[in-house]
């Protein structure tokens, strides 16, 4: 007998629901799971893996150092530039300062930085702990007594928690100092001026909300990669795939929580 | 009892593996074997039933009991499962450097006595990715038996191996029951291997378990899929030329 247009129509709202419900059911046992190893065990007097945490903070924090400098630099002098352009018909340059700092320092320090991390680090956490569930390693922590999350997540988690903010702050840094040398050369604004400038538009708060936003991001790269890397069944070509996804839903949310952050901070702030 | 989705994996399994001798579970690709190991060592729920270890039923444990009962026991995974990012040594350390609170000179110590047991003494440096198959099974070992467990579960010990190195690894699980008195259960389905080391034999067929008893008891069972099986005959023809047509026509 054929299904009517209600049971195809309700067949297919099923399909598609059951399991995004399950997977939000995963994802949220595994936050549940990551926070309560991170943050409950310690007290209980279960053992933090130091140098696990110290090896994650050298691959994800240390080794992203010239990506990030390189690639703040640019922006800090693509974005000098571009306020130049708007600022010159008005004849206030010297307010390129505030805006450089401003920007940078509020918004694209904290997105770029976590959106390199999740590029370099996120999708090498979705792959090592993919691979690894590929070749049964998981299996055989689990089955030695020792908690996956533990071994593996809650290092890279508090590796980024350090580290993003602290590259966000050399983001941060590098792009105003990329603004500061286009001004001084190309638009000729003395750098003591500029400088002055950058210090009495910035508030603390503006660096202090980035440094929210970056803590923030490093949740959200730490989880997305490791439900990735956990939701691997089978080989090598599942692997490539949950990586590739990893990087995509991680910039998303990345994206979706700076919308968020943004909007609280402007009522907030 | 277990499924995967609709499709019933286990079903009326009902065992004993006997403390301190070597049980076999035998049996065809995909008849489950693999699967009862996993609800064996605690890393699958059955849909329904009871799995009892000393009495007690792991299938109802919290994650830290389950834990305090995986202590005691070993796991050879099928390719070894070694962590690839440490080397062989701090691999064997592993468990102990997390469930004990040893020096690190006795953690040493302990890893260098287990890798010369397995025949490895010298390798402690090397990485999983340097070894051949059969080491890196050896060094799994190695890192199973690190804390001395009570239990020990290999998933197809010889898979992949070459006749000699396979030998070389049930001599091993002979003198691991025979030295250390532990309780033995190897997932396998190589005949040879089945006749050097078993005490015990589970046969299971389709989820099934068909057979459980003396290694001699089966041998001489007349149970026509267990003739098949050891007398290497494959399985006859499922369908009559009528119904193969029909299905490759698709209806």
């Amino acid at each position: 007998m054929m299904p009517s247009i209600a049971e195809t129509f309700f067949g297919s709202i099923g399909r598609k629901t059951i399991p995004l419900l399950k997977d939000l059911h995963d994802a949220s046992r595994l936050i549940n799971d990551t926070l309560y190893w991170a943050l409950i065990s310690p007290l209980k007097g279960k053992r933090i893996r130091f140098g696990a945490i110290v090896s994650e903070m050298v691959k994800a924090g240390y080794n992203s150092v010239p990506i990030v400098a390189i690639i703040s630099l640019f922006v800090g002098i693509i974005l000098a530039l571009q306020s130049a352009y708007q600022l010159k018909r008005f004849g206030a340059m010297l307010y390129v300062a505030n805006l450089v700092g401003v920007s940078i320092t509020r918004e694209l320090g904290p997105i770029l930085t976590a959106i390199i991390v999740a590029g370099r680090s996120g999708s090498a956490f979705a792959a090592e702990i993919g691979s690894m569930k590929a070749a049964e390693e998981i299996d055989a922590l689990v089955s030695m007594g020792i908690n996956p999350i533990r071994f593996l997540v809650v290092p890279k988690l508090v590796a980024l928690m350090v580290m993003l903010p602290a590259l966000t702050v050399f983001s941060d840094c590098i792009g105003i100092l990329g603004g500061l040398a286009l001004s001084a050369t190309v638009l000729e604004i003395h750098p003591a001026n500029y400088f002055q400038q950058t210090i009495t538009s910035l508030l603390t708060k503006d660096v202090l909300t980035g440094l929210m936003k970056a803590w923030a991001f490093a949740i959200v790269i730490t989880i997305v990669g490791a439900y990735q890397g956990f939701k691997v069944e089978g080989g090598a070509e599942e692997v490539g795939r949950r990586t590739t996804a990893s990087v995509v839903s991680s910039i998303f949310l990345v994206i979706v929580f700076d919308l968020f952050f943004t909007t609280l901070f402007y009522y907030f702030t | 009892m277990s499924y995967y989705g609709d499709r019933e994996i286990l079903k009326n399994i009902s065992v004993s593996i006997p403390r301190g001798r070597t049980t076999v579970i035998l049996g065809g690709s995909g008849c489950g074997k693999s699967t009862l190991l996993k609800h064996l060592i605690g890393l699958l729920k059955p849909t329904r039933g009871n799995i009892l270890i000393n009495g007690k039923d792991i299938t109802l444990m919290e994650e830290e009991e389950l834990n305090e009962v995986r202590r005691r026991m070993g796991v050879l995974f099928q390719g070894g499962a070694l962590l690839n990012s440490i080397t062989v040594a701090d691999n064997v350390a592993l468990p102990i450097r997390e469930h004990t609170k040893l020096k690190e000179p006795t953690i040493q110590i302990m890893v260098r006595m287990k890798l010369d047991l397995v025949g490895l003494s010298g390798f402690e440096n090397l990485y999983p990715s340097q070894l051949s198959g059969g080491m890196k099974k050896r060094a799994a070992l190695a890192r199973a038996i690190a804390l001395d467990p009570e239990m020990l579960f290999f998933d197809e010990p010889s898979a992949g191996l070459d006749p000699v190195t396979a030998a070389g690894l049930d001599q091993l699980i002979m003198k691991l029951k025979n030295v250390f008195k532990m309780t033995i259960l190897v997932v396998t389905h190589e005949l040879a291997s089945v006749f050097t080391i078993a005490d015990e034999v589970v046969m299971l067929d389709h989820g099934e378990a068909i057979f459980s008893g003396k290694l001699d008891e089966l041998k001489e069972s007349n149970h026509p899929k267990i003739r098949m099986f050891l007398e290497r005959r494959p399985e006859e023809e499922a369908y009559s030329p009528e119904d193969y047509f029909r299905m490759i026509a698709g209806d």
